[in-house]
This record gives structure tokens, sequence and C-alpha cells, in this order.
């Protein structure tokens, strides 16, 4: 019985990630475009498209392998894997011991890995272009993303997702200086590797400065919505991350019952609307950046990552 | 048979064959015997090595040999350490001969091979299973010399030769440096047996510069940073399957004498010996892999690569030198099982690359990545192997490298309980160091499969290359297989390595096997645990779901048409981005601290007809710095020397003279 309501939890959970993920990107999208005094779009226009580029045919490159047109379901279905593996609205699902901090983050490495590949594939400069300046940042920000992870598991002294959370959760862990740190390089890491305003423009096909966008030039059809997909999902995973490590509050404990699981549900969407309020924001009043900027960018989030693994090194309570 | 004769009589069963490849080698059909014969070797020691791993080795597994030193004897001992060696050479063997069935067919001249091939394995399996100091330096230069034959099997191609003479100087330096390391430890009773050196006590003295001299001799053969510069020289020019020999076995090889040294003779660690391990580890593991971003040669790419993992290798065994040195049984378990699973890893991995590296010259005769390109269309088992090591050697789930991967960061988190202030800073400093290692190889190898197998192919020899052929192929897709295996099933891995740890540290880590649903958890489930397989379950249901999805409900209309040029389509397959052009990016980031590194564009006028250029000034900064010194000042010294050639014998004479007595008079002013 017990495993039955676990397993309709992380069922849940799986369907809920894939459902939730497009609203919060049209979300974004039409706070920044009321930001800035424009009507915008509908806030559901990311299904639409979705529908729009599935019924679409598949143009694919002349010279484009089977590899090509592989990709977009292993790096969807890797993104997809990391995503239920972290807790939304309930902590201790039924699969988190599967894979734990390291792990999800090594899933999403794979799906950067596979589209960087995807790039090289037709052999044009703009997918060249692309996947090396993509792995140029993912160089960057997956050590600083596993430093964040190590500050975390240092002081929750597990890796484990559900064990981080329900520890910042339950007990009083107060202000901690290291922990501060890591939330600031987690939201920097997380613009990047998002592809988000200052270090790449998720709405633009046409700036010479583009990454992410450069890379996927040839998809088209449903490949290419697996991979925006892949994108929406991925922007839901980093917010979900955040909100369940840093502001934990009102996250279903295993096995309390319907009641607790709808106040965390609510208290979810809740989040991740203010976490997308404030993505908004904040990529309205920035200018995105250089690209030979980014490694500062990136580098400052690494040397924070460090620092607040160093202080957890030299004690516990920092 | 006990199970060491069993181990020797194979080892002189490769040597015979060494004999029958001498006598055969002109004929025809040599390399299939020859080949044939290692590979049916190799196994059956795999099998022996296999099960004195698993069933244990009983305490009498001792043989002399009445060679050698006449006192002395050759001693030959196997231990569940030497037992996961063996393993790991004889599987290298076998799938190098396997390989070598259908690669060896393509060699120009099979008689430079054949007869040091089967020695070279000889010489490995020699050296995992020597008993004492005397027999484990002669087989250690056996091993050496047989593994130079090969680097000098293709001595007329350029460069080879320069390569080879480097790795010769290299390598008797670090067979020096074991001379001294082993006389110290012998002491001056002078017993080199293991047992007797084991037993003795060692002051710290002794061991500080044994330390030394293992990091130099053991170091320079795995190729530590800054001992590395033979290796990349090295390990491409011998052929292929040598190549994957020498970079996936061989500095196994070389670790497994360090191990040996430090872990087992040496006694109870100090703590600083872990601070100078670790951190020599990160810096390899960093520098290599930057070496390798900036290379277009995927042979030498691919050795670079090796440096690195070495480098995580040696960063383990430094984290598992600081637990134990301070008593943490179960840590220093996690982190030295995490170097002996990376130790296994590498060498499947790494072999299955040299190998698809051998393809890729077999069929078009190149090693350059920019004049390759597109083999994913004429080459597709090849290419689909080769992607399983690109993704298992980046440290991706679900493959094996990131198992090792994962342990190694397991291991990293239980520092802080270390208390000496400079470990609680070295080891988050390496930590990150072997991240950042980490998402470098992950780029690097981006780049290797990239540029080598997918766009557009760049030379005539590229778009015309055919398959390989069948055994190299079942080599490929055995070790490939394996990869896989480790990966999904790493449980099974730590408990067969767990036999070790007790035996070299006294403590091992907890059982995996009772674990639920296969899955791994070093200290206790909810610290961190980990379970491949249902990652990879999990993977395949969610893929194949969207595809279901997609396929019942999408539209399945697909047209073909030029690529979309942004109104300009590239002319020719040399505008894409090419091994250099990739690593521009990297290069710019890390490169010009690293190496210097500038780039010079030379722009002709307005008018002009000639081509732009871009010229890439990498600096090699160990060499230039380290290396070019020392050769600067052995040929000015040898140059200066060169004078005392050409005297009279009365100036001879005199300098006999003059020599005599000033020793006299050091003498007496000594005594």
């Amino acid at each position: 019985m017990v495993v039955i309501s676990d397993i309709i939890v992380q069922g849940v959970q799986m369907l809920l990630v894939l459902l939730l993920a497009p609203l919060l990107t049209g979300f974004v999208r039409k706070i920044k475009a009321r930001l800035v005094r424009r009507q915008g779009a509908s806030m559901f226009q990311p299904y639409r498209d979705l529908l729009r580029l599935l019924r679409k045919e598949v143009v694919l490159a002349d010279n484009a392998s089977w590899l090509f047109r592989v990709i977009p379901y292993v790096t969807f279905a890797a993104i997809w894997v990391a995503a239920a593996l972290v807790p939304t609205f309930a902590t201790g699902l039924l699969f988190n011991w599967t894979a734990d901090l390291i792990a999800i983050v090594a899933l999403l490495g794979s799906a950067r890995f596979f589209l960087a590949l995807a790039g090289m594939d037709v052999g044009t400069s703009f997918g060249g272009i692309g996947s090396s300046r993509e792995v140029m940042i993912a160089a960057l920000a997956e050590p600083a993303m596993l430093l964040i992870v190590f500050c975390m598991a240092l002081v929750a002294g597990s890796t484990q997702l559900s064990t981080i959370a329900e520890f910042l959760a339950s007990s009083y862990v107060g202000l901690r200086v290291s922990l501060g740190m890591a939330l600031i390089a987690l939201i920097m890491v997380a613009l990047a590797e998002n592809a988000r305003i200052p270090v790449d423009n998720p709405a633009t096909h046409l700036e010479l400065t583009m990454v992410h966008e450069a890379m996927v030039l040839e998809y088209s059809g449903r490949h290419l919505a697996m991979i925006e997909f892949g994108a929406f999902l991925k922007l839901l995973l980093y917010i979900s991350l955040i909100a369940c490590v840093f502001a934990p509050w009102q996250i279903a404990l295993l096995g309390t019952g319907p009641l607790a699981y709808a106040i965390g549900a609510g208290a979810y969407v809740v989040k991740l609307a203010l976490a997308g309020f404030l993505l908004a924001l904040f990529e309205t009043a920035t200018a995105k950046m250089r690209v030979f900027r980014i490694p500062q960018f990136l580098g400052a989030a690494l040397m924070l990552g460090l620092l607040g693994t160093l202080l957890l090194f030299v004690s516990r309570s920092f | 048979m006990s199970p060491v004769a069993l181990q020797m009589s194979g080892v002189a069963g490769l040597l015979g064959i060494a004999v029958l490849a001498i006598v055969l080698s002109r004929a025809r059909s040599a390399t299939a015997i020859i080949y044939g014969l290692t590979l049916a070797v190799s196994l059956l020691a795999l099998f022996g090595s296999f099960q004195s791993l698993l069933g244990g080795v009983p305490d009498t597994s001792d043989l002399t040999l009445p060679i050698g030193l006449p006192w002395l004897g050759a001693h030959f001992h196997l231990d569940a350490l030497a037992s996961f060696f063996l393993v790991v050479v004889n599987l290298g063997g076998a799938s190098a001969s396997l390989y070598g069935l259908g690669y060896g067919h393509h060699e120009p001249a099979p008689h430079r091979v054949l007869p040091f091939f089967p020695a070279f394995l000889a010489g490995m399996n020699l050296v995992v299973l020597a008993g004492d100091a005397f027999s484990y330096l002669l087989c250690w230069e056996f091993m050496s010399l047989a593994s130079w034959a090969l680097v000098m099997a293709h001595h007329r191609e350029a460069g080879n030769a320069k390569a080879g003479y480097i790795y010769l100087v290299m390598a008797s330096f670090g067979t020096l440096a074991l001379l001294l390391a082993f006389g110290l430890l012998a002491g001056p009773a002078g017993d080199y047996g293991f047992a007797a050196i084991r037993a003795a006590q060692h002051t710290p003295y002794v061991a500080t510069l044994v330390l030394i001299l293992m990091l130099l001799g053991a170091g320079s053969k795995a190729g530590l940073v800054p001992l590395h510069v033979w290796l990349p020289l090295a390990h491409p020019a011998a052929p292929s399957h040598v190549s994957a020999l020498m970079s996936g076995v061989m500095t196994k090889v070389a670790i497994y004498g360090f191990i040996r040294v430090i872990f087992d003779l040496l006694g109870q660690p100090t703590w600083w010996a872990s601070v100078v391990v670790l951190i020599l580890g990160g810096i390899t593991a960093v520098m290599g892999i930057l070496y390798a971003m900036m290379e277009k040669d995927l042979k030498r790419l691919l050795a670079y690569s090796t440096i690195e993992n070495i480098g995580v290798i040696f960063a383990s065994l430094g984290l598992a030198l600081a637990f134990q040195a301070n008593g943490l049984k179960l840590a220093a378990a996690l982190a030295f099982t995490a170097a002996l699973f990376h130790v296994l890893n590498h060498s499947f991995f790494k072999s299955l690359l040299f190998f698809g590296a051998g393809a890729v010259l077999t069929a078009t005769g190149e090693r350059d990545m920019d004049r390759l390109g597109g083999l994913i269309h004429r080459m597709p088992l090849t290419s689909f192997v080769v992607l399983v090591g690109c993704v298992a050697i980046s440290a991706l789930p679900p493959f094996n490298g990131f198992v090792s991967e994962w342990l190694m960061f397991q291991a990293v988190l239980q520092s802080p309980e270390l208390p000496q202030w400079a470990l609680k800073i070295a080891v988050p400093a390496v930590g990150a160091l072997l991240a950042l290692a980490a998402a470098l190889a992950a780029a690097c190898f981006v780049k290797a499969y990239g540029v080598t197998f997918l766009g557009r192919p760049r030379s005539t020899a590229a778009e015309t290359a055919n398959e390989i052929d069948r055994y190299s192929l079942a080599a490929m897709f055995i070790l490939a297989a394996l990869c896989l295996l480790a990966g999904i099933l790493p449980g099974l891995v730590i408990d067969a390595l767990s036999p070790i740890t007790i035996e070299i540290l006294g403590g091992g880590m907890p059982i995996q096997a009772n674990e639920p649903w296969l899955s791994i958890a070093p200290i206790a489930e909810s610290r961190s645990s980990y379970n491949g397989l249902l990652v990879m379950v999990f993977i395949t249901i969610s893929a194949s779901s969207a595809v279901f999805v997609i396929h019942r409900f999408a539209s399945h209309a697909l047209r073909r048409g030029p690529a979309w040029g942004c109104g300009f389509s590239d002319p020719t397959p040399a505008a894409q981005y090419s091994a250099g052009s990739f690593a521009q990016p990297i290069r710019r980031v890390f490169g010009t601290l690293v190496f210097h590194a500038r780039d010079h564009v030379e722009m002709p006028a307005p008018g002009e007809t000639r081509p732009a250029r871009l010229r890439i000034e990498l600096h090699d900064l160990v060499w230039e710095g380290m290396y070019a010194p020392i050769a600067g000042a052995v040929g000015y010294s040898a140059d200066w020397l060169n004078r005392l050639q050409f005297l009279t014998i009365r100036q001879y004479l005199s300098l006999v003279f003059a020599t005599l007595v000033t020793l006299l008079l050091v003498l007496a002013i000594w005594s």
C-alpha cells in the first residue's frame, strides 16, 4: 500500500514537471514582455509552439547522421530523468536513492555532451561555434556546480537531494555564510546552464554571440520540439533545485498524507511563479555580456563555490 | 598447480611465443598464429588471476626460481593486489591480441612487432608477480625495453626516433630512481625480499626519500606532470594495439609499483606524504586534459588524456593516504577503491579508444583530426563503439567512468574529518581541480569525436574510408560492453575489490551485494547512493516513451535538404570547425596562462589575393622551462668535454696523475 502511494507520488512528480515546464517558460516570457510595456504572447504559447512543431515536417540536412536523429530523444530523456529526481512538492520520492545530486549534475552533463555532438554533426560553422562555446561554458559551470553540491552536502551530511531538503526544511539551520555563497553561485550557474541573459539570449537566432541556439540551428519539426521541451524542463529543474534546497518551506515530507501533498504542491507553484518573476525582472534589467566575459562570470561562481567549501572544511558551523 | 605457478607458466608461454615469433617472423601466417596464441595464453592467465582475485589466494602462493642473484633467487608472489593488476594486464593483453588478429595484417613490418608484443605482455605480468626488489627491477627494465622496441617499430616515420630516444632516457631515469628507492628500503643489510622489507622498520627520513624516489620512478612511467614529456610522444608512435597496451595497461603497472611500495612495503604513511601526492595528482589531471584539448593528432590527444586519468588516480591514492595516516579506515577504503576502480575503467575505455584510433588510421591513413570527419557514415560500427568509449571517459552516467569519479567525490566529502590544516585546504582545492578536469574531459571528447567522426569529410581518404575487420570490431565491442557493465553493476566490482583494501589497508568498504536493487552506497544509503542500472532503465524508458508518443501522434514527414547556411553556405569542408577552432574558446580561457597561447592573424592588404592566415602559437612551458635547459646543459658540457678527446699521451698521463693525487688528498683529509 505504501509502495503504491510512493509510486503514485513519483509518477505525479514525473508528469507534473512535464506539464508545468512549458507554462513556466511562458510565464517568464509574458512577464518580460509586460515589463517592457508589450502585450506579449499568452502564457500558454509554449504549448502551442510545441504542438505546432510536432505537426510540422522535419527538414534534415543532407549529411545528417543517425546520431543527429537520436540525440533529441536522448537529451530529453536525460533531462527528464534528472528533473524527476529533484523533489518538487514532496521529498522522499520512491527512486530518489537511484541518483544523488552529483549524478543529477552528471545527467545534465550527458544531455549537454550529446547536444554539443549534434551541433558538430552537420558540419556547418554555426553548429561548430555553438558547440565549442557551449563546452567552454560547461567546462566552467560544471565544476562550479559540483563545488556548490559539495557545499550543500557538507552542510547536510549527504549528497541525497531529499535528505538535504529534509535537513534544511526540518531542523534550524540558520543563516550560513557558506550556503549564501552557494546560493549566489548556484543562481549564476543556473543562468549560464539555461542560456539566459546575461550569458546567452534565449530569444534570438540572429546574434553572433549566440551559443545554445547556434548549436541547435539545424533542428526542425519534432526534433526541435524535443530539444525545446528539454530546455523548458531544465529551467524548471534548476528552479526546483534552488527552491527545494534554499526555500524548502511547506515541502511535504514522506508519507504525510494527501493534505500535506496538496499544500506542498500549492507552495511549489507559488515558488515557481516567484522565481519566474524574479528571473524576468533580472533579465529585463541586465544586458547580455560578451562571450569572453562569461569565463569571468562563471569563474566568480567557481570561486564562490570553492570558498564556501573551504569554509566548511575549516568548520562545519560556517 | 598453485596460482602463482599457473601465472608463471602463462609468462613462460608468452616468452615461448616471442621466440616462436622470431622464428616465424617472415612467414605469411605469422600474424594470425602469434596473436592467436597470445590471445589464448592471455585468456588463460586472465581466468587464473580472476579466480585468485575472487576466490582468495592461499598464503603459500610463493615461487622461488634459482635465477637472478645467487644468494637470493628470484621470488614471485601472488596476493589480492597482484591478482587485480594481473586481471587488468591480461584483459588488456587479450583484447589487444584479439584486435591484433585483424589489425596486425595492415602492419608493414610485422617482424618488428610480433616478437616484442608477447614479450611486452610477459614483462608486465612479471613486474606484477615479482616478489623481491631485484626481480622487480629486472622485470621492470625488461618491460620498458620491450615497449621501447615496439615504439621503434616504425622507426622511419618522422618523429618516432626522437620519441624512442626520449622514452629511453626517461625510462632509464625512472629505473634509476626505483633502484635507489629499493636500495634505501633494503637498508644496509641488503635483504631484497618484499617480505623482509615489509617486516623492517623504516625511519621517517628513509620514508621521505622513498616517497620522492617512487614519485620520480613510478610517476615518470605513469606520466605524472612534469615527468610526462615522453608519454605523448612514445605512446602514439607504437602500433595502435600497442599504444592501447602502453596507455591502458603499462601506466597501471607503474601505479601498481607505487601502491606496492608506498601502501604495502613502507607501512603506516605520514600525512604530509598525502598532500604531495594529492596536489601532484590534481595538477596532472588538469594539465593533462588541457594539453589534450589543444591537440589535433588523435592518438596524441588520447595519450594526453591518459595523463589526466593518471592524475585522477594519483589524487584518489593521495586521499587514501591521508585517511590511512589518520586512521580513518572506512574513508581510506573508499578512496582506495575509487582509485582501483578508475584503474580498471581507464584500462577499458582507453584501450577501446586507442583501438578506435587504430581503426581510423587503418581506414584512412590519417591521425590528424583536421584531415578526417564524417566517418560516422563510412564506419558506422566503429563510430558507435568509439562513441561509447567517449561517453565513458567523459564520466557520464550510466557508464563506468562516472562511477569511479562519483566514488572519488564521495571520498572528498569525507575529508573534513581530517585534522591537519594543510589537508583541509588541499583537499577542496584538489576536488575543484578534479571537477574541472572532468568537465574539460567532456569538452575534449566532444571535440575528438565531433571533429573525427561527425561533420563533412575533410579529405578524400576520409571520404572513401571503409569499415574495418571483424576481429578488431569484436575487441572494441567487448570493451564497450565492459564499460557499460561496470557502469550499471558497480556493486559487483566494488565487492571484488574489497579483498585488496582489506589486505592493504586493513579495512574494506561495506559489502555492496546486500544493497537492494544492486545500488551502491559507500557509507550509508542516507548519505549517498547511486544505482547505474536504474538510471539506465529510467533513461531507456523515458526515451522510448518519448519516441512512442512522438511516433504515435506527431507528424512523420521528413525531408532531406541542404544544410541551412544563413544565406552563405560553406563552400568547402575546410570551412567547418576544426580541432584548433573548436578548442579556441577554451584556449582563450586557460591557454594564455598555461601555454602562453597567442593567435596571430595575417590579413592581406586590400586588393591582394593571397589568403588570410591564422597562426596559433602555443608553448609547452614544462618542456621549455625544465627539459630544454637540462638538454642544453648536457649538450654544452658534452661539447666542452669533447676537448679531452684530442690530447697527447703526455697530457693524458698528467691528467691521470693529477686525479690520483687529488683522490689521495681527499682521502687523507677525509680520514
